[in-house]
């Protein structure tokens, strides 16, 4: 589905990733972790195509195409979804607008007909109980007045109802307290398949009890420095990232 | 010998106009009338047409746009067109009677006087200034003061004819009237109308006023309306500007409010080349509450210049505002409000907010919002943004397969929403999200017919 080969990329002329490589199959789950500052979110707004970041090395195939080649929105109606560390807020725009606009846009892209307004709310219904997300917010605007929890529900209610193949997650455990990381973990594990893939970023082991990874690769100073199975998330917990950092070239 | 010609001001070629046309122009009024418009004359030969020296015209030079040659309307010239060929108002819950001023003039020659149920009046200003002396005298040229503006000196001693709408105390008029300035003609004209609305104490009504340019000429218009609106009365008006790009017009708006009266005003300005919006507000007694917002939208080489000027004179008055534009290509704006809380006007609650965004480097807005307190116990805010388009917001819609037109379009829209939500008549405040949307996607260019059905 997704293959990632020597990918380099800068911001402002600093290099923030410095060669990175792996692959997602479908019905996998990978989880990235590192300390802070290591690349993730970067590597997660590259996927999802901001500007901010230039591609300087590598390449990245989704499902044999250039990924690079694609802008944000071609790449979310290719199937791409990035859940938001930090959800913006966009005063004014209704979250049933947006969904709608995104909905119909992607069905567009696809070469299909808008979905009719009943089928729309009916599909925002389904999808909004599997986070349990208060019908009250779908009226409001996109994610303002939202608590930190509810912006994160929020996010993976987004990711229901768009469908993607290959769901990026960035910290979405960050400021959950346990009730709510149950709750949006839940919604991964129920919208998970053969055929999609996530690619589940955190700093904590936590997460990754509720979201089983098949991979976990460990992300250091813009390389993956270490990858392996899902006991290397509890290794890490254990240790810390100091003993994998030792003998790092850097 | 010098061949050079001699620059004449416009100042003294509309002097001269006035004294060559004084037959024309004070036929058809009544002689207090006439006695204010010798006043008004004299007044504008002191004041002049406002030019860049001028602290609230600095970012708008009127001297140049009023130094032009276009023909005046001295007298009501009917250009034949019938009105239903161009007007389909399929605004639902208007009020069927639809007001018309072609090139300032009232435009249904035979019928200058409407009673409404209840003693209410509409009709032509001039007709109502012979007709009902009393009322008019009582408040006309009360409220749009000469002493200090220029044009509004000019207006007053060209003026003839414009919209007289009379409500009675206790009357409600409970459909929207609406008035439809339309600008026509085959060669490049001035208009100078003048409007008067009075509402009694205890009366409500709502007023629409929409501006068209429905000929391809240039065309100035210098307007005048003056707004009473008496004790715990209740006003919601709504200008929507929408004219084309060779147009320029100067609005000059005055509103009294009485003890405990409300009004919301909304202008919004769609389009048109160079726009200047004066609103006045004196809340001349307590317990008022005023609202006054504005959208305007502008593209190319269009201006806009809003002037706002709220007097708050007696306590525990209410006043908020919000102006907001975007500016594309390379069109400049201004906004300037002075909030004023006098010395008396204790619990005095005033904001007023102007948001604005920029499209591209090109575009300039010029904002200056001011507050002026002399009053201890009072409750004030204001503030100005200049900014671009989110581009945090942008990139979130993106990821979510909205391309970037349509994400640079919900934004536009979003921001312009908070003003339309503002609009107290329902069936209008849909009718104008639907044409700014129009508006922003690019589809309502021009507006020199009305086959867009914008009103």
């Amino acid at each position: 589905m997704l293959s990632i080969k020597n990918l380099h990329a800068n911001i402002e002329g600093k290099e923030i990733l410095k060669g990175i490589d792996f692959e997602v199959k479908a019905g996998e789950v990978h989880a990235i972790m590192g300390p802070n500052g290591s690349g993730k979110s970067t590597l997660a707004s590259v996927l999802a195509g901001r500007e901010i970041f230039e591609v300087t090395e590598g390449k990245v195939d989704y499902f044999e195409k250039d990924l690079l080649e694609m802008t944000p929105e071609e790449r979310a109606s290719e199937g791409i979804f990035l859940g938001f560390q930090y959800p913006i807020e966009i005063p004014g725009v209704s979250m049933v607008n947006f969904m709608k606009t995104a909905v119909n846009q992607q069905r567009k892209h696809k070469g299909l007909e808008p979905m009719s307004s009943s089928d729309f709310l009916k599909l925002m219904r389904e999808k909004k109980d599997l986070v349990e997300l208060d019908a009250a917010l779908a009226s409001r605007s996109v994610n303002e007045g939202f608590s930190g929890g509810e912006k994160k529900r929020n996010e993976i209610f987004q990711m229901a109802m768009l469908e993607p193949k290959l769901s990026i997650l960035d910290e979405t455990d960050s400021g959950l307290d346990i009730d709510a990381l149950r709750i949006v973990a839940n919604g991964v594990n129920k919208l998970k398949s053969k055929d999609n893939a996530t690619i589940v970023i955190t700093h904590y082991q936590r997460l990754l009890d509720y979201i089983v990874p098949d991979f976990v690769h460990v992300l250091y100073n813009g390389r993956i420095i270490k990858s392996g199975g899902k006991e290397l998330a509890l290794e890490l917990e254990e240790k810390g990232y100091d003993w994998l950092k030792k003998g790092v070239d850097l | 010998m010098s061949l050079e010609e001699v620059k004449v001001e416009p100042k003294q070629k509309f002097l001269d106009i006035y004294q060559e046309h004084i037959n024309d122009i004070k036929n058809g009024s009544p002689d207090y009338i006439n006695e204010i418009r010798e006043k008004a004359i004299k007044q504008f030969e002191i004041l002049g047409i406002p030019d860049k020296k001028d602290e609230n015209y600095k970012y708008t030079d009127l001297n140049n746009e009023f130094d032009n040659g276009y023909k005046m309307y001295l007298s009501p010239k009917n250009i034949k067109f019938e009105v239903n060929d161009i007007f389909t108002c399929d605004v639902p819950d208007l009020n069927t009677k639809v007001i018309l001023l072609l090139n300032g003039w009232y435009y249904d020659r035979e019928n200058l006087i409407h009673e409404l149920p209840g003693g209410a009046i509409i009709g032509s200003f001039q007709a109502a200034a012979k007709r009902y002396p009393e009322l008019v005298k009582k408040h006309f040229a009360n409220y749009a003061k000469m002493d200090k503006e220029g044009l509004v000196a000019m207006n007053t001693a060209f003026s003839q004819d414009g919209v007289f709408f009379y409500v009675p105390k206790g009357v409600v008029i409970e459909k929207p009237i609406q008035i439809i300035n339309i600008l026509m003609d085959e060669e490049e004209g001035f208009t100078q109308h003048r409007n008067l609305f009075i509402l009694e104490d205890n009366s409500e009504a709502s007023i629409v006023v929409c501006d068209h340019t429905l000929s391809r000429p240039n065309f100035l218009t210098n307007s005048v309306s003056e707004i009473f609106v008496g004790k715990n009365a209740d006003l919601k008006y709504s200008r929507m500007q929408n004219e084309h790009n060779g147009s320029k017009q100067v609005s000059n708006l005055y509103l009294h409010q009485e003890r405990d009266s409300r009004v919301n005003a909304n202008t919004i300005s769609l389009h048109g080349g160079l726009i200047r919006n004066n609103v006045h507000v004196m809340l001349g007694g307590e317990g008022c509450e005023n609202t006054t917002t504005g959208l305007y939208l502008t593209d190319k080489g269009q201006h806009i210049d809003n002037y706002m000027y709220m007097d708050h004179a007696y306590p525990n008055c209410t006043s908020n505002q919000l102006f907001k534009g975007v500016l594309d290509d390379f069109a400049t704006g201004a906004f300037s409000g002075k909030v004023l809380v006098r010395k008396d006007a204790q619990k005095t609650q005033a904001f007023q907010s102007n948001n604005n965004i920029l499209l591209t480097d090109d575009a300039d807005i010029k904002t200056k919002p001011q507050l002026e307190i002399y009053a201890d116990d009072v409750k004030c805010s204001h503030g100005a943004t200049v900014g671009q388009l989110d581009l945090d917001a942008l990139f979130y819609m993106r990821t979510r397969g909205i391309p970037k037109k349509e994400a640079k379009l919900l934004l536009m829209s979003a921001f312009a929403y908070d003003v339309i939500k503002t609009i107290q008549v329902p069936a209008l405040q849909e009718r104008i999200q639907d044409l700014v949307d129009k508006r922003l996607r690019g589809e309502l260019s021009r507006c020199n017919s009305c086959q867009m059905h914008c009103c």
